[in-house]
């Protein structure tokens, strides 16, 4: 098959509707840890987004709600991870780590009745236009509009944090809970927002995958997408734009190596198949060795329990 | 107060009593690699299991172990907790299956696709896919336009192998300008990314795709983008109804109650099993009707003939990639060469990762 410049730009459509659960889950969970939790439940709650939206869709046949239950699914399930490590104070990587084996056997449970039916089509924005615009059309077009919030999303998670008031809330409750808890700011409060809304949008990541990308429910059919989100905002140490940058490398090289394969190179494949591990990394650590910039970025808190002495 | 101990003591003994006498029951248990909602491979096992506890016979299963250190645990787990007869249902449990089996000489073992029965209360057992994939070959062949067969393999094991060449030598004598791209995705489960690979065969040019992975991804990306696919170990018409032309189903059911019925009547033995079309163990869906009366006939006919043994898929002149002969005309492959299979035949691309 001929390299030519509009197959080039159908491989990169398939990155990007590759990558998007990561980028949705990686940017919930940044603002997660920009509040100074840190939730391991990622896996979990993007596995019970999967089963609700897919659950939902069958249940009212209306793509709509199912998308927006399979984020109110992610903010329930992460409420409990809120009212543990907030109110009852436990530990943060363990009550994670208990999180993602609940969700993943939850799901499991509910799915038991909605495995064996095949999903809806899900309904993709300006198709004419992908077909007739060669290179940029199945870039731009021919989408779901959860893949357009999906890449908008980095943008306005970075604007959130560094141009308004609340996204500094955020980072300072992040910071230092203790200093942001004496200027009266309700940093439980805050964490629990944060919490909440990672939540959804690993709810969300969930759903894209059981409704628009494979239209199915299958158990654990996340398949450890939740812990790369998590590897991804670590390596892209908590910046937006690294995260959606991470997502991209891995997504494109993953289908890289896949078409490599396909074309025939001889490249042993174990090598191929550890690459876009191996790229994501390399590229992060390249991209992200401003120390002061990092420092800027890390949440010195994460992870650590704040209560308010009365 | 003390009333009250002493009815706890005794129904405490009656419990007692009880899980001991559970304990005496014959028991099977069931080690699964996928979670029994797959719709592919564990699926099928998890199907068989259904038909023992149907039959009677009391079962267990613990699903989604994985190859390696945890499944030796399960397994032995299984053995310790009062199974009588286990079935470990992957490739990959072959050594963790010997090595329990070493340490419990009383409860009986059978492991699924595999070669090694290195104690007495081992047996294997698998289905011959490969009768399914010779008659997935013939119909890619007279269905692709670009000559071009996708195909999506998870692990380089002699199985997946045998069934990569089975399909490649039945779709060249049909249409000798065929090649069969592969991608080795490493994984038997990641509905992601199959529907990623099948993509990018499909973006390569194949126009008929198969897989040796187990979810359903594969034929819906198929579905979507407008080229043929097949359904593998299940029935998968439903989920890619005008792409999948059939589907290869395993059918374990009659093997595990027979099995599981001899061990609890002791006429137990050790036994390699390999069933194929003949013995139903490996079944075909229903023909796409879009393959056009006359080719369902054909394929109908090559699915008798190669249940009666008239016709068997690796039948001579059979060459390697290099050219070097395989097998000698007129000759058919022995069950030995089949289950040790290491090398593509001529005619697919690429190279087996070592």
């Amino acid at each position: 098959m001929s390299l030519d410049i509009s197959f080039i730009g159908i491989l990169i459509g398939s990155i990007m509707a590759s990558s998007v659960p990561l980028i949705l889950a990686a940017s919930g969970e940044l603002i997660t840890e920009r509040s100074g939790v840190l939730n391991l439940g990622v896996e979990g709650m993007m596995i019970i987004g999967a089963i609700s939206g897919f659950a939902l869709m069958v249940i009212t046949d209306n793509l709509f709600i199912a998308i927006v239950g399979s984020m109110l699914s992610g903010v329930i399930i992460s409420l409990i991870f809120g009212f543990l490590t907030q109110s009852l104070l436990t530990n943060h990587v363990a009550t994670g780590l208990a999180l993602t084996i609940f969700g993943i056997g939850l799901s499991a449970m509910l799915g038991k009745n909605f495995v064996g039916i095949p999903g809806k089509e899900f309904p993709i924005l300006f198709s004419s236009l992908k077909e007739s615009i060669p290179f940029f059309g199945p870039i731009l077009f021919g989408h779901s509009i959860v893949l357009y919030f999906a890449f908008a999303l980095p943008f306005l998670t970075n604007y959130f944090l560094k141009k308004t008031k609340l996204g500094l809330v955020v980072r300072a409750v992040g910071d230092s809970p203790v200093s942001a808890s004496n200027q009266g700011i309700n940093v439980i409060l805050v964490r629990y927002c944060c919490i909440l809304y990672g939540g959804a949008m690993c709810g969300l990541a969930g759903a894209y995958l059981s409704l628009i990308y494979t239209p199915q429910w299958i158990e654990n059919m996340t398949a450890g997408r939740g812990w790369i989100a998590l590897a991804l905002v670590v390596f892209a140490t908590w910046s937006p734009i690294k995260v959606l940058i991470g997502a991209l490398i891995f997504g494109g090289i993953t289908i890289l190596q896949l078409h490599m394969q396909a074309i025939g190179f001889r490249i042993p494949v174990q090598f191929l198949s550890a690459l876009p591990y191996l790229m994501t990394i390399i590229v992060l650590v390249v991209i992200s060795r401003d120390s002061r910039k990092i420092k800027l970025n890390t949440p010195t808190s994460l992870g650590r329990i704040f209560y308010k002495e009365k | 107060m003390y009333k009250n101990f002493f009815k706890y003591l005794i129904s405490a003994i009656f419990l007692l009593g009880f899980s001991v006498n559970s304990n005496a029951d014959f028991k099977v248990g069931f080690v699964y690699v996928g979670p029994t909602g797959d719709h592919g491979w564990t699926f099928q096992h998890h199907e068989g299991r259904n038909a023992v506890e149907a039959a009677g016979i009391k079962t267990t299963f613990v699903e989604s172990v994985p190859e390696g250190a945890d499944a030796e645990r399960v397994i032995r787990q299984l053995a310790q907790s009062g199974h009588d007869l286990i079935f470990t249902t992957s490739f990959g449990y072959m050594d963790p299956t010997n090595k329990v089996a070493k340490d419990f000489p009383n409860v009986k073992f059978e492991h699924a696709t595999g070669y090694k029965r290195e104690h007495s209360n081992v047996s294997t057992y698998s289905a011959r896919f490969y009768e399914g994939r010779t008659l997935l070959g013939h119909i890619a062949g007279k269905m692709t336009k670009t000559n071009t067969i996708g195909y999506i393999a998870s692990f380089p094991i002699p199985e997946v192998i045998r069934g990569i060449n089975a399909m490649t030598l039945a779709a060249q004598k049909v249409n000798p300008n065929i090649k069969t791209k592969i991608v080795w995705v490493f994984t038997w489960y990641d509905p992601g990314k199959e529907a990623e690979a099948a993509q990018a065969l499909i973006d390569q040019g194949a126009d008929v795709i198969m897989q040796h992975t187990d979810s359903t991804a594969p034929v819906q990306t198929a579905e979507k983008a407008g080229v043929w696919s097949f359904g593998q170990a299940s029935d998968m018409q439903r989920f890619a109804p005008k792409s999948i032309l059939t589907s290869i189903i395993d059918d374990w059911a009659p093997y595990y109650v027979e099995r599981a019925i001899a061990a609890r009547d002791g006429t137990w033995n050790q036994q390699d099993t390999w069933h194929g079309l003949k013995e139903g163990m490996v079944a075909m869906g229903p023909y796409n009707s879009a393959m056009g009366a006359e080719l369902v006939k054909e394929v109908e006919q090559l699915q008798k003939d190669l249940a009666s043994g008239k016709v068997h898929s690796f039948t001579g002149p059979i060459y390697d990639q290099k050219g070097n002969i395989l097998v000698a005309e007129g000759k058919v492959a022995d069950d030995g060469m089949l289950a040790g299979m290491s090398v593509y035949v001529k005619g697919v691309e690429g190279d087996i990762p070592k």
